[in-house]
C-alpha cells in the first residue's frame, strides 16, 4: 500500500542522512503545516489569488518530493505550473483529488515514520 | 580569519516552508555548520544587516520578499554584497537558474537538495569567500580605507586608466652584503621592520605601496583616487621614512647592529594605472615612463650621494612648500635627453604655515 503513496527509497533515503528522530519529528512538522497549506490553496482559489495559489502548490510539491510522496507531488506540480483557470473551470476537482491524496500520504508517513 | 570551510561556517538560511527549512538546517548541521534561518527575504535581510555570516542559502518563492528581490538588494549593497549566495529551490525552467545567475547568485541547487551534492557546492562557496576575504585582507593592508574602499567598489577589474600622480621607489642601500653578515632570521626580522615603518609613512600622507619585492618597494600617490597634493603627499612621506630609518639606526646602533640606508626616487606625471595580471591572479600597479623615471632616481641616488632624488615635474607639483636643491641634468638610462634632478633639503623641515 506505501509503495504506491510514498517511494519507499526515498523515505529511507532521508531518514539515512538526516537520522530517524530527526525525519519522525519533521514528518510531525509536514502533518501539521500540510493541511494549513491545502486550505491556503482553497482560499487562494475562492480569492482568484493566482499569485498565493501558486506559492502555496509550489511549497506542497516541494515538500511532497522530500517525503517521496511522489504522486502527490506531482499533483501538486500540476496546480502550480497550470495556475488558476483549469481548477476553475472543473470547480476545484483537482483541489479535492489534492486532499484525498493527502490523506494517503499523512497515514503512510505516520506509518513509515514509526517503523 | 574565519576559516569556513573547514571550522564551519555560519549560514543564514532563508525558506518560507518549515519543513524545507527544518530539513535543510539539519544537513547544514550535520556537516559541522552554525545555521540561523528567516522565514522570508525581508527577514533574511534585517539578520544580515545585524550580524555577519559566511553565506546564504536562499529560496526563491517567498511571500513578502522572494528570493530575486532578497539577490538585487544585495547586489546594490556595497556591505553585503560579498556575501555568496546559494541559491536552493524547486521552482522549474532553466530562465529561472539564469536569471539567479545574473543577479549574482554563486550556485543554484534544485530541491529537494542532495545532501553530498550540498556539501560539495557548500564547500567551493565557502572556500571562495575565503580567498575573497583573504584578497580584501591584502588591499586593507596595503591600502589606505578609501583606497580600499574604491578598489572593491570597482570590483577589481582588470584594465588600466589613466591618472596623473606620484610614483615612488625605494629601497635598502647595500642590502645583499647586509642580508650575508647576519643570520636569515635577523634579517626577515629588519625587513618586517622596515616595511612596517615604510607601509605607515606611505599610507599615512595617503599612499599606496602597489608592489614590494625582496627590500625594495614601489608606493603611488595619486592612484586609485586621486590625491589633489600627490607631489607633496609623496616628497613629505619620503621625509618621513628617512626620519624613521634615523630613529630605527639609534635603536640598531644601541643593540651593536649595522646602520640602515635608504634610497628613495620619486617622480610624477601621467600613468596608466589598474589591475594586471589574469582573473587568478592579478596586483594594482602603475606603468609608464613617469614608473621608469622614478625606479631611475632611485638607483641614482647612490650616485648622487642623496637619500631622496626627485624630477621636475614633482618639484614643481611642490609649488615651493618644500625646499629643494637642483642638482643639474643627469643622464639616465632610458632616456635620450639628460633630466633635471632635484634633491629635497632634508632637514630644513616644511616652508610655509605648517606649524609643530
Amino acid at each position: 500500500m506505501t509503495n504506491e503513496t510514498i517511494d519507499v527509497a526515498t523515505f529511507e533515503d532521508l531518514k539515512t542522512t538526516a537520522g530517524d528522530d530527526f525525519v519522525r519529528e519533521l514528518v510531525d512538522t509536514f502533518l501539521v503545516e500540510a493541511p494549513a497549506m491545502l486550505a491556503e490553496l482553497r482560499d487562494a482559489l475562492a480569492a482568484g489569488d493566482a499569485e498565493r495559489f501558486r506559492r502555496a502548490a509550489h511549497s506542497l510539491k516541494s515538500n511532497g518530493n522530500t517525503f517521496g510522496a511522489l504522486a502527490f507531488g506531482a499533483m501538486a506540480r500540476e496546480l502550480e505550473l497550470g495556475g488558476l483557470a483549469p481548477v476553475q473551470q472543473t470547480q476545484g476537482a483537482a483541489l479535492a483529488e489534492l486532499a484525498g491524496e493527502y490523506q494517503r500520504v499523512a497515514q503512510a508517513l505516520a506509518e513509515l515514520a514509526r517503523a | 580569519m574565519r576559516e569556513g570551510a573547514r571550522r564551519g561556517a555560519r549560514l543564514l538560511l532563508v525558506d518560507d516552508n518549515k519543513v524545507n527549512r527544518l530539513l535543510l538546517a539539519r544537513n547544514l548541521e550535520l556537516q559541522g555548520h552554525q545555521v540561523a534561518a528567516a522565514e522570508n527575504g525581508r527577514v533574511a535581510l534585517d539578520m544580515l544587516r545585524r550580524e555577519s555570516f559566511d553565506l546564504l542559502l536562499l529560496d526563491i518563492e517567498m511571500p513578502e520578499m522572494n528570493g530575486f528581490q532578497v539577490l538585487e538588494q544585495l547586489k546594490g549593497d556595497l556591505q553585503l554584497r560579498d556575501i555568496p549566495v546559494i541559491v536552493t529551490s524547486s521552482l522549474e525552467g532553466l530562465d529561472n537558474v539564469v536569471r539567479c545567475i545574473e543577479l549574482g547568485a554563486e550556485d543554484y541547487l534544485q530541491k529537494p537538495v542532495n545532501p553530498v551534492l550540498l556539501k560539495a557546492r557548500l564547500g567551493a562557496s565557502l572556500e571562495k569567500k575565503r580567498l575573497r576575504d583573504q584578497q580584501k585582507e591584502l588591499v586593507r593592508r596595503f591600502a589606505t580605507p578609501e583606497v580600499a574602499q574604491d578598489m572593491q567598489e570597482s570590483g577589481f577589474a582588470l584594465g588600466g586608466k589613466r591618472v596623473e600622480g606620484s610614483v615612488m621607489f625605494t629601497d635598502i642601500r647595500g642590502f645583499t652584503s647586509l642580508a650575508e653578515s647576519q643570520p636569515p632570521e635577523e634579517t626577515i626580522e629588519l625587513l618586517n621592520t622596515w616595511y612596517t615603518l615604510m607601509f605607515d609613512a606611505i599610507s599615512g600622507h595617503g599612499g599606496i605601496v602597489s608592489q614590494i619585492a625582496g627590500d625594495g618597494l614601489m608606493a603611488l600617490f595619486g592612484a586609485p583616487l586621486p590625491l589633489p597634493d600627490h607631489c607633496g603627499a609623496a616628497v613629505r612621506a619620503a621625509l618621513e621614512m628617512l626620519e624613521m630609518i634615523e630613529l630605527f639606526d639609534v635603536e640598531r646602533a644601541g643593540a651593536g647592529k649595522p646602520q640602515i640606508h635608504i634610497g628613495i626616487g620619486i617622480a610624477s606625471g601621467d600613468m596608466v594605472a589598474g589591475y594586471t595580471g589574469t582573473n587568478e591572479r592579478a596586483t594594482y600597479t602603475c606603468i609608464g615612463d613617469t614608473v621608469n623615471l622614478a625606479s631611475r632616481l632611485e638607483a641614482h641616488t647612490k650616485v648622487a650621494g642623496r637619500p631622496i632624488l626627485i624630477d621636475a615635474a614633482t618639484r614643481t607639483g611642490l609649488g615651493g612648500s618644500i625646499e629643494v636643491e637642483a642638482l643639474g641634468p643627469v643622464t639616465i638610462r632610458g632616456k635620450a635627453q639628460p633630466v633635471d634632478v632635484f634633491a629635497p633639503n632634508i632637514g630644513a623641515g616644511e616652508l610655509g604655515s605648517e606649524l609643530y
